[in-house]
Formats: structure tokens, sequence, C-alpha cells
């Protein structure tokens, strides 16, 4: 007789002990030791993750979680935020929520990423959870105020609303005039992404003054910036804020103000926004400079001179987002004022121009890499780049988890040798052992594929475009790295064979994106034959 | 679904061919379209999606060496690259319109001696003759009158300024509006360095 009945753990104490398992890894894994488990956990599983919002149907989520309280789907594939993705390729939200909406009316955080979420899906929202806290909706679109209006006024208990560089459209609706006067319970809003009409002033500075728990507010561009200072005045309890536009005729008041603003916000850590700067404003924010531990200039305009001054002001910076503006100069700056950085993301002022119209060139990055022991992830846009630098990065700093280099150019050579960057690469996965994430382009050639399957043991995803001689390229990818995830190819000579071959490797990850490339439809059909569960298009 | 059967029919060999370079590099390509959406929750089938700028992505690829002895010309852009997000692009342009419409368009100003710089909105300009008599104010010198000609000979200083070339100019030669769109920052030049500038 089978001892397990003897000797098991009542179910409620399982579910205790589950209860302290968050991730969703080790849910799976705990849902696989038995029968038993299995039951027990589904039924205590709280949060859902899909990653791809066509590898499962909600009725299938919802049979076998029956008390989800929070969703986090994903639609697109990465390459639709560069229009590779033809309109009306799908990621639509709102069959998951009408099925959820009956199944999970306790369901109170929806995440969406990249995909279409339209008015009457915010409306269904509002009207189907009663205790609706957190919504997150990033590079979405299909949405307009009215369907913001309707959450607004319906959800009593709304904490987070972020609509991260989504598209909304403007219906005209003064949306957030439609918070009741009861609501108090913003903790997190983002509308840095809205257009001009969107935003009324008056409603927003009512809506900060009664919310004594926001943490974070990011305001879009049509704030004027002489009213930035009365919302940081009125939440002086910020720890994220995102500015304004941050422009405006030089006038001592303004500026007096704005300064004694920010000098209130003792808990403040990271400043965004920052669209059109004025650099004479900039000082305003040096009292919060010490302690900011994320920076987005993304947007700043403004000149290496002004930002090295003010990266100097941040010795305790982690998380650093610029433009190329920047310049060699001011990321030798950043190396040796900022030690704690640990994210650096250089973006192009000009991409289009053939000619550089900064001077940032791989010798910044190489600074960077010797200058900040903790850096670990890096996206880095630069017109030139050699081999040399590429090991000197690698070896300076082993401990990258994230290299996403991308020379504007493509099937540009290494500047001083004019070969191509394999052997960079090369050196990349060879030496960051806990690399999981990729991006490749300069000249390539299939041998840095074969490194990268030699090495890229902990890749998960992988990003290639113009790059490659042949199929054994996708081959050395498909059978070499064990970790990968999600793999997205443009413009390489990848084709069939590589394909067929790996066909069973596609089922262990999430998504496989390959565009001008050389795989045939023929090949498509065959793989469908091979592999009946996987969703080919 | 009749769109896989047109692909059949349409089977093109060269798109399997394997070869370096970006597409449409070979002269006969056919052009495909990107494909449109057939219905609501179902995709189409886009393994071979269509990068729409095929002509110029010949002018890119095939070598290096013929690209390098001259400028290259204003190319079209391949889609999706550089990989920028859309929000981020749309960001930029408006940025950039906003420089010259919108908000301040702010240029730095150098004289040559002055031991610092002075940035002045050249949105509140509407005239040289105005931006010039700034500049004497601001930094306590004589430019003197402009012709066509001889440029400022004469004056003990001569404006000049960098445009998006990256060029020197001459201050006054262009008219105002395409001034103000190209200039990028102003230096102030002492007279006898100017000297060469006029003729």
């Amino acid at each position: 007789m089978p001892k397990r009945l003897a000797y098991s753990l009542p179910d409620e104490v399982l579910e205790h002990v589950f209860s302290f398992i968050q991730s969703d890894k080790d849910r799976n894994v705990v849902s696989a030791v038995c029968k038993s488990w299995y039951e027990i956990e589904r039924w205590c599983r709280r949060k859902i993750f899909v990653g791809n919002c066509y590898a499962v149907s909600p009725k299938m989520v919802i049979r076998r979680f029956p008390q989800v309280r929070s969703i986090e789907l994903k639609g697109k594939p990465h390459f639709a935020d560069f229009n590779l993705v033809p309109d009306g390729w799908g990621g639509y939200v709102l069959p998951w929520i009408t099925e959820m909406a009956g199944a999970y009316p306790w369901l109170d955080e929806i995440r969406l990423k990249r995909m279409v979420v339209t008015d009457e899906s915010l409306e269904l929202i509002a009207k189907s959870f009663k205790d609706f806290k957190v919504l997150v909706l990033a590079s979405c679109e299909g949405f307009s105020t009215d369907g913001l209006a309707a959450l607004a006024a319906s959800c009593k208990n709304l904490r987070e609303l972020d609509l991260r560089e989504s598209e909304v459209d403007d219906s005209s609706v003064h949306w957030l005039s439609h918070f009741p006067e009861t609501y108090t319970s913003m903790v997190s809003l983002n509308i840095s992404c809205l257009g001009s009409g969107e935003v009324s002033f008056s409603a927003l500075e009512r809506l900060v003054s009664r919310c004594p728990n926001l943490r974070s507010l990011k305001l879009n561009r049509a704030v004027p910036l002489d009213k930035t200072a009365n919302i940081l005045r009125l939440a002086p309890q910020l720890v994220e804020f995102g500015t304004c536009t941050y422009s405006a005729e030089l006038r001592s008041d303004v500026f007096s103000n704005l300064a004694g603003a920010f000098s209130n916000c003792k808990e403040l850590r990271s400043l965004s926004g920052f669209w059109d700067v004025v650099p004479d404003y900039l000082p305003a924010i040096y009292s919060v400079c010490s302690r900011l531990t994320s920076l987005n200039l993304s947007y700043a305009t403004i000149q290496s001179p002004d930002l090295i001054m003010l990266v100097s002001h941040c010795p305790s910076l982690q998380r650093l987002l610029v433009l190329d503006y920047i310049e060699d100069s001011g990321l030798e700056a950043l190396a040796s004022n900022c030690k704690d950085l640990q994210e650096l993301r250089v973006f192009p002022s000009d991409p289009f121009d053939a000619e550089p119209n900064a001077s940032l060139t791989e010798q910044g990055l190489v600074a960077v890499s010797l200058g900040c022991p903790k850096l670990q992830s890096v996206l880095y846009f630069c017109r030139r780049m050699s081999n040399a630098a590429l090991v000197t990065i690698a070896q300076n700093r082993p401990n990258l988890t994230r290299f996403r280099l991308c020379i504007i150019e493509p099937n540009t050579a290494d500047y001083l040798t004019g070969e191509p960057f394999d052997v960079g690469f090369g050196a990349i996965v060879e030496h960051c052992k806990d690399l999981i994430r990729l991006s490749l382009s300069g000249l390539l050639t299939d041998c840095v594929f074969e490194y990268i399957g030699k090495y890229a043991k902990k890749l998960e995803m992988l990003s290639v475009a113009f790059a490659g001689d042949s199929d054994l390229g996708l081959h050395h990818v498909l059978s070499g790295c064990e970790s990968l995830r999600k793999l997205e190819i443009r413009d390489c000579p990848f084709g069939d064979e590589a394909l067929l071959t790996n066909a069973a490797k596609l089922e262990t990850m999430r998504s496989l994106w390959m565009s001008s490339c050389s795989v045939s439809f023929e090949a498509c059909k065959l793989l469908t034959q091979k592999m009946p569960r996987l969703n080919v298009e | 679904m009749e769109r896989r059967v047109n692909y059949e029919n349409d089977l093109n060999l060269m798109a399997t061919e394997l070869r370096l370079g970006l597409p449409g590099c070979g002269d006969d390509e056919p052009q495909r379209k990107t494909n449109p959406s057939i219905r609501n929750n179902k995709r189409t089938a886009p393994e071979i999606s269509e990068v729409s700028s095929s002509e110029s992505s010949s002018s890119i690829t095939m070598s290096g060496s013929d690209d390098q002895d001259s400028p290259p010309p204003a190319k079209e852009q391949v889609v999706g690259w550089p990989p920028i997000r859309s929000y981020r692009k749309n960001c930029l342009q408006s940025s950039k319109r906003n420089e010259v419409e919108g908000m301040g368009m702010y240029v730095k100003v150098s004289v040559d001696g002055a031991p610092y710089l002075r940035k002045i909105d050249l949105k509140v300009y509407r005239s040289y003759p105005q931006l010039l008599k700034a500049l004497e104010n601001m930094f306590k010198l004589t430019i003197g009158a402009y012709s066509k000609r001889e440029g400022y000979n004469g004056s003990d200083y001569a404006p000049t300024y960098e445009d998006k070339d990256g060029d020197w100019m001459l201050v006054g030669d262009v008219p105002w509006e395409m001034f103000i769109s190209s200039c990028k920052r102003l230096r102030i030049m002492k007279g006898s360095e100017a000297r060469g500038l006029g003729c």
C-alpha cells in the first residue's frame, strides 16, 4: 500500500508553504512534483505570466488556475517596436478580459505589453473587477482617453496607472476629472506618453493634492515648467518624478521656485522626462542629485558640457539613459564619478544622418566598462567600433548580463582593421558568462554564431540583423544556446535547413522571429507538420 | 486560406538563394507587399516580410570603398533600422521641429579672446540688424555694416556661424529664415582673421 497518504502533509500546510514561492519557474516545478501538489498549487496560484499571448488560450489558463489575482500578458514580438510587424497582426486583449471578467472577479492587477487595448476593454475592466488596483500598459495602443475616463470613474482602489510609451488617442475627454473627489488611492501615475490636449492641469493638481501615498509621478510634455513647482510642493514624498517639457523663458523667480520645490523632495531617487531642456534650468535639480539613482535624459537635447556638469553631481547614479550628446568626454566623466552605475543606455540624437553629429565613439563605452565595476546592462548606439574595444570591454566587465550594441550603419566593419566583429562579440560571450541578452550589429560572419553557440550558455534573448553568411550561423545558435528563449532575426541568409534540423529546439523557446531571411514557405509548412504544437506563421 | 495558395503560385526561388548583403541587391527580386491582416484574431504569414526600401539597400551594401570617397547621398531608410522605437523617433522629430518653430532656439556665441561663451535665443530676433545689435551690446564690441561684396570688411569683428553641414559661414549672406534654421552656433571673429571671408 503506498505510503503517500500516511506521510503527506495536510493541504493547508502545503498551501501555506507554497505561498512563499513567488517565481513562476519555481511554481511550475512545484506543480510537476506529483498530482496532489499540482492540484494544490493550481488553486493557490495568484500570479500568471504569459509571455506570448498566443501560446495558450484564456480559457485554458482559467481552467487550470481558477483563483488568479494578477496577470501579465505580452503580445507583439519585440521587433514590432521598429515597425517590422504589419498592422492588424494581433495581440488583442479583449478576448482575455472578456473571459477573465467572468472567471476572476477578484482580479486586481493587469500588466500588458505590446498589446492592442480598446476602450471597450478598459470599460470592461472598470466594470468587472471591483477591487482593481494596478494597470500597466507598456507600448500598447488602440485606446483613447475615453477608456481612461471609465477607469478613473469606477476604480475606487486604483493604485497604479502606468501608460508607458503607449499610443493614446485624444478623445478630448478630461479624463483626469473623472476621478471622484473621494478618490485618494493613487500611488503610481505615469502619463508621460499623453499628448498636449489630454491632461487638464488643474485636475492633475487636485488629484495629486489628495493622494498622500503618491510615490511615482511621470508627467507629460504639455504641463508647463512653471507649474512643476506646484506639483512638487503638493507631493514632496515623491520617489520617482518625470518632468514635463523642461523649458521656459529664463526667469529667476521661476527658477528659484523650482529649485526650492525640488529641494523639498527628500525621497526623490529617480528623474525622467526632460524634453526640450533649457540648460539654465538644470541647476534647479542639483539639490536632489546626490541621492539620485536613476536619471533618464534620453530626450534631453543638451550638450556634453551641461551633461558632464549634471552627472558630476550624481555620485549615486545606478541607471543612466542619455543621448549621444554626452560624447566620449561625458562618458569618461561618468566613469570617474558614478561608481555604482549598473545600467547605461546611449541613444542616437540623429540616427538617420550619415555623418555623426556628436563625438561619441567606442572610447566612451570602453571608459565606462573600465571605470564602473558594477556595470551590468548596456545599450549603446554608435557609428564606429573595433574588435579591440569589444575585447577590452569583455575583459573589463565579465559581469555584464545585457549587452546590446547598435552600430548604426549596417555591415560596418572594424574601423581599425576592416575585419568583421566576430572576434569582438566572441570575446563578449566568452568572458561574460552570465550574459542573458545580446544584440549584434556591424559586419559579422558565421564565425560569430559559432562563438555564441559555444559560449553563450545562459543567453535567453538574441537579436541579429544583417549578419552571417549561411545557414550554419542559425544552426550554431539553435543547437548551442541552451537557455535561448527569444530569437529575432532580420535580413540574414538563414534558411530552411537550420530551421528544420533544429525544429525540436523551437518548442523550448518563447518565440522566433525571422524576416527578410531565406526561409521558404514550404519549410514553414513542413515545420508545422513536424511540430504540431508550435504556432507557426 | 486563399492567401497561402497565392504564395505557392508566387514561390520565388530567388528568395531562398543564400547570399550576403541586404535584400534588394538583385535587380530581379520582385516587390512583395507587407501583408495586411485578413481577419481579427488571426494573423497572416509574414515569415518573409518585406523590407520596403529595397532600392536603397543596394546602395548601402555592396562595398564600403565607393561610399567612403564622397559623402553618401541622403539615403532612404531601411525599415526598422536603426532599431529605435517609434515613440522615440517621434519625440526626436518633434524636438527638431520645436527648435525651429515653438520653443527657444538657444545657440552658443563665442568671441575670439573672450574667456567664456554666451548663449542667445535666436527666436527673439526678427532680422539681422536686430541680432547684430544685440551681439554688439552683449559683448561690448562693434561689428559694423554688412555688404554683399565685402562682408564686414572694415569692422573690428565679423560674425560667423556654423551651419548644419559643419561649415563656417559669414552671417548675413542668406535670408534670415534660412539662417535661423541652419545656424548651430555663432562665432565672432576678430576683424584681422575675418579678412579672408569678405572676398
